[in-house]
């Protein structure tokens, strides 16, 4: 078991779980360092994954498919500000609204396309390799990246400054509005290049396959108290734990398989009954 | 902020009911009818869908052959979560249709409870198994599969096989049902290869284990990774990413259900085939010909109710003379004289 864990096989195949986690969790803490409660995760990677797959399939690249992801990705973010900022619905209500939406959705779009509710065709697939999937260098990229950003440049701060104190952008003459729709249509892309990793792994889309990524996603934002980075390596945590959850039950352990992914479920729940949270959420999250 | 006014609730809620009429009328859509024996046939899926190249797919090919052969109506839902099943199905029963097939064994309870409301439709639950205390239903026939027979002829060509003297098994969701599949294999590997390892790995304990390629794929990758050379899996969509990892290593894999030699021709050793298909069309034979029995349908190897693929496609993976020693193997459970355990 102990040298199984320490091998490159294992780092890689850590690495390749966590990216869906990795990537819908920078989203999460992008929108909702902007102020907006971000539920919609599930639905960002839901529709991601659903998009990746079936352009994919419809023009035989899986670079396209990316691509197709990261827009319907960014898609459903601006569909999430329109209704929780123009029209001022309920956050929480946009975010479970849009996650039930891709539930059907999907299915709807797929009994269009190839007339059966379930499944897409098979098309190009990246496999389970690491170094020449090109979803890999974007969740890397992107855990620097956005972290950088939100310290070094105007779309950061002006994002941080809408999340905190948005009254302090009005004076001087900069939209919160306008912050808030940026982040989220940058974090609603990686999050769509999430989901693409999900189908784009194996060359399909089955109805429902984002299982419960996003909502652990959101959990890991919580955790690291809003900051990307630090979500997205508890994020390989989570990904760490579910691999150690397979090689104990391929080993044919005595310790139960079921306990290794329940790690990460346990330590956000006790972390956060003893320190609150390793930070304060955004001083306006919810509100407009 | 904008508020809600009556009128833009009123156009809300008409644009949604257009969006509920299309989606109905497309779920709902039943296949034109062919003049024949005029009775109606619903079918309600399980979770991976019609086209999963595997479980629901057998079940279809049996309704479209039962629709073609003896021109009855048929009707179809691929419902989506928990409390869907029952409903499409209830609705099915409600508008009067002969017989309501559910295919899968998470129908069961649902098909105990309708078969006592709707005294007067047939209904059969493929996979079914009763709940405690549940006799024979008279208007309920449960088709059964001995999947560990089938299993344990897989097994034996994964034992035959191999060269790194290790197997593995991804199984989908963590319950008896796909435990005789992996009773099954196990006991076949050991039957030719007494030191041969089996890994073994299930999705998980829920329904959505059938539905997770990307985590099939992991758990594939993670097999081969430890020298396993052939895994057999019975996982629904769940084995999608099994071929997936196989194919990208150009691994050896076992197909389940269906010949699944079309989910990688490169490295599909055989099938456990579950003719699903055959049980589905029979039942809607019986009940064509008034011959409709509630109760158990269990099919085995003597019943060629399972077997495996052995064609010119797979001839490259299985060698004729490892093909006539598992059909020895086969006579020989058919005999008694090989005891298969199913759990």
């Amino acid at each position: 078991m102990i040298e199984t864990i320490l091998t490159i096989a294992f780092l890689a195949e850590v690495l390749r779980i966590s990216v869906p986690y990795a990537l819908a969790a920078i989203c999460g803490s992008t929108t909702e360092r902007a102020g907006v409660i971000d539920l919609a995760l599930e639905g960002k990677l839901l529709f991601g994954a659903f998009a990746a797959a079936t352009i994919a399939h419809a023009t035989d690249s899986a670079y396209i498919g990316v691509a197709g992801g990261m827009a319907a990705g960014a898609a459903v973010a601006a569909l999430q500000i329109w209704f929780a900022l123009r029209l001022g619905a309920d956050q929480v209500i946009v975010g479970v609204a849009l996650n039930l939406l891709a539930l059907g959705g999907t299915r709807f779009l797929l009994q269009l396309f190839y007339g059966e509710g379930t499944n897409s065709p098979r098309g190009p697939a990246f496999g389970d390799a690491v170094a020449t999937n090109p979803i890999v260098w974007i969740a890397v990229i992107a855990t620097a990246g956005v972290a950088f950003a939100f310290v070094r440049t105007r779309w950061g701060l002006r994002l941080r400054a809408a999340g905190d104190r948005p009254e302090a952008l009005v004076t001087v003459g900069v939209s919160p509005f306008r912050a808030r729709l940026y982040a989220a249509l940058v974090g609603g892309a990686l999050a769509g290049a999430g989901g693409a990793q999900i189908s784009l792994s194996v060359g399909v889309f089955s109805a429902d396959m984002s299982g419960g990524r996003g909502y652990m996603a959101l959990a890991m934002v919580i955790l690291a108290g809003w900051r990307p980075a630090w979500a997205a390596i508890a994020c390989v945590g989570v990904a760490c734990a579910s691999a150690i959850g397979f090689h104990l039950q391929i080993a044919g352990s005595s310790i139960p398989p079921e306990l290794a992914p329940l790690l990460p479920y346990v330590l956000t729940l006790l972390v956060l009954v003893i320190f609150g949270s390793l930070g304060k959420p955004p001083r306006s999250l919810g509100k407009i | 902020m904008t508020l809600v006014t009556p009128r833009r609730l009123i156009q809300l809620l008409v644009a949604a009911n257009v969006v509920l009429v299309a989606v109905g009328w497309i779920a709902m859509r039943g296949e034109a009818a062919k003049p024949g024996s005029g009775l109606q046939i619903g079918l309600v899926f399980d979770v991976g869908g019609k086209n999963d190249k595997s479980f629901n797919e057998a079940a279809w090919r049996g309704l479209m052959r039962a629709r073609d052969e003896l021109g009855v109506t048929v009707q179809f839902i691929e419902p989506t979560e928990g409390s869907d099943r029952e409903s499409a199905m209830r609705s099915l029963a409600a508008r009067g249709i002969d017989l309501v097939i559910g295919v899968g064994f998470i129908f069961g309870p649902d098909l105990e409870r309708l078969s006592a409301q709707f005294p007067n439709v047939r209904f059969a639950g493929v996979d079914y198994s009763p709940s405690e205390g549940v006799g024979t239903i008279p208007n309920l026939a449960g088709l059964r599969f001995r999947e560990h027979e089938g299993s344990f002829l897989v097994g034996a060509i994964a034992g035959l096989t191999t060269r790194t003297k290790i197997v593995g098994f991804v199984g989908g969701m963590k319950i008896p049902l796909i435990r005789k599949f992996e009773a099954g294999y196990e006991a076949g590997v050991r039957h030719v290869c007494p030191k041969c390892r089996v890994l073994s790995a299930y999705a998980g304990s829920e329904p959505k284990a059938f539905a997770d390629p990307s985590l099939g794929q992991d758990l594939a990758s993670a097999q081969y990774g430890q020298r396993a050379d052939i895994i057999y899996h019975a996982a629904g969509k769940t084995g999608d990413g099994v071929f997936a990892a196989a194919r990208q290593r150009k691994a050896r894999v076992i197909g389940v259900d269906s010949d699944q030699h079309e989910n990688a021709p490169c490295c599909v050793v055989t099938s456990m085939v579950k003719r699903v298909d055959v049980a589905v069309l029979d039942i809607i034979k019986d009940l064509a010909a008034g011959r409709f029995v509630g109760g158990i349908h269990e099919l085995g190897l003597a019943e060629d109710g399972v077997g495996f693929i052995a064609d010119e496609n797979n001839r490259h993976l299985l060698p004729l003379e490892i093909a006539v020693k598992v059909r020895a193997l086969r006579d020989d459970i058919i005999a008694g004289k090989i005891k298969v355990p199913d759990r």
